[in-house]
């Protein structure tokens, strides 16, 4: 009887992390459409509710009842688990993560590690769905797929470990506290680590497959990639799956680099006693969204990368950076 | 040297942050979009649309039957054909165009002597049957008759430049 409680208040505050998630994630593609629209100089969706505000609940509607078309030369099985591979790493990963002190689902020690595993295993679902598609268009893109996130996945392993280095430990909520201190913001990890906290939202970039690193879904060069063939609910989860994924990269550099629920004004006299009164969920909100603008204008701003460039950013640029720091950062806190 | 200096260019990202400001900048530019159903874009006195034949105050058609928009017409839209009325005045017998040639030059308008074959504001139309996009003869005068005070004060806008 306990045991059943005890997994009944896990599924709610399961259901509690996921909801709130899935509806950010519904919004989080009007604001995708919004602000490039107005980085455009265009308006963007304003039919459906007030001001456009309804669309997302419209898209997935219109998403849900579409049918799902299974290509005949298709590996059925393979072609129906590979949406579901990627978006259950992406809010698998939520469990970690703590939303204010104390307040975290799973407050394992090796939270660093957990993530570090769950954010690379997504992309099996995307290698899975381009060989189960059998399409050429969609095999290019998971092979793609594949190498850059091999590459980038090494890169963001090693800024991680510099963040470890920097910590002491790989538990994200005491990473935060490690960065709480009387200077406020300047305590905060990007301040420090700032090649490491522009290497590691770069690489979370690449890592979602995102602008201007989207090859493996290149629309000029090869249709959509991985979800040419999904069709109806199958390619919305892939959808949700990826901003998910942006969401959680986003959420992840705030924790990480941006002192997750700590207040900006913490220490500045008058200041830092009134904000200190603001609670840690809104902070982390406010600095999650303004990471995840981010990617947004990234996608604005920026052509897509050659496919060498992206390996050579990778491996030559990336690796070694992040490799320096390392050892520059081991010394400053040994000595 | 000069390489060196490209190299921490490139490494500070200078010019991804220029992009990143330019696009910044016209986040809050102003936007001009048109809500088309609602807002109109102006539109000239000359605007070429759907073709009307017009009739004098008295009722009577203006068409004489010349051919000089047939003959004039570069998609070869426009096909007339004519034989004298019972008063003995010369009048077309079929007067059609094909809106799937049209292209909508307004040659036919420059072309008329009578003003009777004119093109009017009128941009929002269909077809939902195959042979609708003929514009017959009847089609066309009540077109002409249909929007007649509009036609008529284009023609007079327009008067002091032809």
């Amino acid at each position: 009887m306990d045991l059943f409680l005890d997994i009944l208040w896990i599924l709610i505050k399961i259901v509690a992390i996921v909801l709130p998630l899935m509806l950010c994630v519904a919004y989080y593609t009007l604001a995708e459409r919004k602000v490039i629209s107005y980085m455009q100089v265009r308006i963007g969706p304003n039919r459906v509710g007030p001001r456009g505000s309804l669309q997302p609940i419209a898209d997935a509607v219109k998403l849900m009842f579409k049918e799902i078309i299974l290509p005949s030369s298709a590996n059925k099985t393979l072609f129906i688990i590979a949406p579901m591979l990627t978006i259950g790493p992406a809010l698998a990963a939520w469990a970690v993560f703590p939303f204010n002190e104390g307040v975290v689902l799973a407050d394992i020690n090796a939270g660093l590690l957990y993530l570090l595993a769950l954010t690379s295993i997504g992309v099996y679902g995307v290698i899975i769905a381009g060989w189960a598609s059998n399409s050429k268009y969609a095999f290019l893109s998971a092979v793609r797929c594949g190498a850059q996130i091999v590459a980038y996945e090494i890169a963001m392993g090693f800024a991680l470990v510099v963040v470890l280095i920097a910590s002491g430990s790989l538990n994200l909520g005491e990473i935060v506290m490690a960065q709480q201190g009387s200077w406020g913001f300047l305590n905060w990890f990007w301040l420090p680590l700032f090649p490491i906290f522009i290497i590691y939202f770069v690489s979370g970039v690449a890592e979602t497959n995102r602008a201007p690193f989207d090859v493996a879904e290149g629309e000029s060069e090869i249709v959509a990639g991985f979800h040419v063939e999904y069709s109806g609910m199958t390619f919305a989860v892939f959808f949700l799956a990826e901003y998910a994924n942006m969401i959680l990269i986003s959420a992840l550099t705030a924790i990480m680099f941006l002192g997750g629920w700590l207040s900006p004004f913490h220490g500045i006299p008058v200041l830092g006693a009134i904000t200190d009164l603001v609670p840690g969920f809104i902070w982390l909100l406010l600095k999650t969204l303004v990471v995840a603008f981010l990617f947004l204008w990234f996608r604005a701003t920026f052509p897509r990368y050659r496919y060498d460039q992206i390996m050579r950013l990778g491996w030559k640029i990336f690796i070694p950076i992040t490799i320096v720091w390392i050892v520059v950062a081991g010394f400053a806190v040994v000595v | 040297m000069k390489g060196f200096i490209n190299y921490i260019r490139s490494l500070f990202l200078l010019e991804l942050l220029k992009g990143l400001q330019l696009t910044g900048r016209y986040l809050c530019a102003t936007k001009f979009t048109l809500q088309y159903p609602e807002e109109r874009a102006p539109m000239s006195p000359r605007f070429r649309g759907l073709h009307a034949q017009r009739r004098y105050e008295n009722g009577e058609e203006r068409c004489i039957a010349c051919k000089l928009c047939e003959a004039t017409c570069p998609a070869l839209a426009i096909t007339i054909e004519a034989a004298p009325r019972e008063d003995g005045s010369r009048r077309t017998t079929r007067y059609e165009i094909d809106l799937f040639k049209c292209i909508f030059c307004g040659y036919c308008e420059e072309s008329c002597p009578v003003d009777a074959i004119v093109e009017s504001r009128i941009y929002e139309y269909c077809f939902e049957n195959k042979g609708e996009n003929i514009m017959t003869k009847e089609k066309l005068l009540a077109h002409g008759d249909k929007y007649e005070v509009q036609l008529a004060k284009d023609l007079e806008a327009q008067a002091p430049y032809r």
